[in-house]
């Protein structure tokens, strides 16, 4: 069978302080339950401003600027460091809100985005000098803003305001009368994953590993759901993406497997190209505005700025085997069963003890392990400690209990084979899938690093439908050099029909 | 604590009576312990769920302390907690909620 590998990935970032304070669950439900709070009260205090947004070093590490391995040797927490960064990176860019504003503009296509005449043409004034903008986005939008008094008058009407430094610019119209699936709160989100998710799509095109019309799928894997009362998850956020990046070739659909989603869409990407239905299949994702600011009460109460002010977005590209970029393995994919208890020594057990046995290999063996990298900063200031190295430890204790290391080594396991986390708090975007790009690097170049393990994990219970766990890891390994050529030789097509006939004969004899 | 945790440790308190109810925590930081035993002893501390301002004082212990432990089958304490035994911070845990525990439950210390 051809083997597929990771071609390309793109990360990126959008800074989006006012989606916070009012998109944000923890700020929304704490507008319900208690409106007066100290913390709603003084919450643009603790808002970071764009320039501490880009020079933050995890955000850094996200957009491809640093790798991974520079945070090993910064002090914590990396919010009180000083570092300059760049808006633009190797892998993506951090954009942002302004700009993000319009382009969720251009991305509805039902106008249902309103945006007030002076900030629009700001907004484009601005997006003008983005890299990657297109004419026909500028023109889709041009003269088309909005009188505030309108945008007041539909507000009136269940519309979900947006706002820009503390200003109301705009609003989403609800696009159903009754329907809470088509609802304003609900539109704004779904149109957010649609926008971050084809900005970093667009960005993973321009760097042309792959033609937007050579691509033959795209699976989205975010955790927001749209459809209408009649099919509340209906989709399709995958083909409403590919269309905003001229994928016009593409076919597509939406998997949902709360924060493991990347890893299934990873290998379900892996097997469609491995069986030649496609050649290029796009994983992709856009951001969660309900998880913005989820931790912010913490991180306000302990003095920090609220460190969840950006939606992630990411986009990866599988295709068929060039002979250089790292394969993925689906010969070693370790499953959560249903009968699977719940337990984390449980699950770690069959999402990396068992898929490596079961292929010859040693814990000891892979080089890293991509877990939940969620960047240590936000959640060891909410006082849930740091989620990789939690996660490493226990793979460490894992290769303690079969022997491969003793228990004095579990420190220096998760720092060898481990990694510092970068990413944002977004749910599926720190799982596992954050290292992809990186890993092309690390296994195209003489780093030593030849096989990693991508784990994502989900909890299922959040859903109220199972207490069952989720998770799924796939390995990927350095590419042997040889191109995939045609799928199956003539001597390979001879032995399998030895083999049938052989088989078909035993069941003769055995009847 | 999770609040939907909350209101389903308050409907089961009603149901069978705090005297009858022991809180297992597994929480894998002393803070996230601490927190969550003083939820289900004297409220929420975050003023966030069904718990603010109740007083339960319900008995809880954590996964990971040798009381909870030696009234298990330890094969099966081994093959679901061993691991995380090795490698949590046992003694921080320990210490959080045996200070809440005995100052704050009022049934089964």
């Amino acid at each position: 069978m051809a083997k597929a590998v990771i071609k390309d990935a793109s990360y990126s970032l959008f800074h989006t302080p006012e989606m916070l304070i009012h998109l944000g669950v923890t700020q929304v439900n704490e507008r319900l339950v208690n409106p007066d709070s100290e913390y709603l009260n003084n919450i643009e205090s603790y808002l970071r401003d764009f320039e501490q947004v880009v020079n933050y070093l995890p955000n850094q590490v996200y957009i491809g600027n640093l790798h991974p391995r520079e945070l090993v040797e910064k002090e914590r927490p990396f919010v009180n460091l000083t570092n300059i960064g760049q808006r633009f990176g190797k892998l993506g860019e951090i954009m942002p809100e302004k700009e993000l504003l319009l382009y969720v503009m251009i991305c509805d296509v039902f106008e249902l985005v309103m945006l007030e005449e002076s900030f629009l043409t700001s907004a484009i004034s601005e997006y003008a000098k983005h890299p990657l903008k297109t004419d026909q986005e500028i023109e889709k939008v041009q003269g088309k803003g909005s009188k505030i008094e309108k945008i007041k008058e539909s507000l009136k009407n269940g519309s979900e305001p947006l706002y820009y430094e503390g200003q109301l610019i705009g609003c989403v119209k609800k696009a159903h009368d009754i329907d809470v699936n088509l609802n304003a709160h609900v539109m704004t989100e779904n149109l957010v994953v649609k926008a971050t998710g084809a900005l970093t799509m667009k960005h993973l095109l321009s760097k042309n590993a792959v033609k937007a019309e050579e691509i033959g799928y795209v699976i989205e894997c975010s955790e927001e759901a749209c459809g209408d009362m009649n099919q509340r998850g209906g989709g399709n956020f995958a083909k409403a993406i590919a269309e905003m990046c001229g994928a016009k070739n593409a076919g597509g659909c939406d998997i949902r497997a709360f924060c493991a989603a990347p890893t299934h869409s990873l290998i379900h990407a892996a097997t469609l190209v491995e069986s030649g239905v496609y050649d290029n299949v796009v994983v992709v994702a856009g951001g969660a505005t309900a998880k913005l600011g989820m931790n912010g009460k913490d991180h306000a109460k302990k003095g920090y700025k609220l460190l969840e002010d950006v939606l992630g977005g990411f986009a990866v590209l599988i295709s068929k085997n060039d002979g250089i970029s790292p394969v993925i393995r689906t010969d070693v994919v370790g499953t959560h069963k249903v009968g699977t208890a719940s337990s984390p020594q449980a699950v770690t057990k069959s999402l990396v003890e068992q898929p490596l046995k079961e292929a010859g290999l040693k814990i000891s063996e892979v080089d890293k392990f991509s877990v939940e990298m969620q960047n240590p900063d936000i959640t060891s200031i909410a006082g849930a400690g740091d989620v990789p190295l939690a996660n490493y430890k226990m793979i460490a204790a894992l290769a303690v209990m079969n022997k491969e290391i003793e228990r004095s080594d579990i420190n220096n396991f998760a720092l060898k084979h481990g990694m510092v986390g970068w990413a944002p708090t977004q749910g599926h975007i720190p799982s596992g899938i954050p290292y992809c790009g990186f890993a092309i690097e690390d296994m195209t170049t003489d780093t030593g690093i030849n096989r990693a393990m991508i784990i994502g994990k989900g909890s299922l219970f959040l859903g109220r439908m199972t207490n069952v766990f989720d998770g799924i890891s796939v390995m990927i390994e350095r590419n042997s050099g040889v191109e995939e050529t045609s799928s199956v030789s003539k001597e390979e097509i001879n032995k399998l029909i030895a083999n049938s006939l052989k088989q078909f004969a035993n069941s003769l004899l055995s009847e | 604590m999770d609040l939907e945790n909350q209101k389903r440790v308050k409907a089961l308190t009603e149901e069978h009576g705090a005297e009858n109810i022991i809180v297992v925590l597994g929480a894998a930081e002393d803070e996230l312990t601490g927190l969550a035993a003083e939820t289900v002893t004297i409220g929420d501390p975050t003023y966030a769920g069904c718990l603010t301002g109740v007083e339960l004082g319900l008995a809880v212990y954590h996964a990971v302390e040798p009381k909870f432990k030696e009234a298990t089958d330890i094969a099966v304490y081994d093959e679901h907690i061993g691991m995380m035994e090795m490698i949590l911070d046992v003694d921080a845990i320990v210490k959080e909620i045996t200070s809440i525990r005995e100052e704050n439950s009022k049934y089964n210390k």
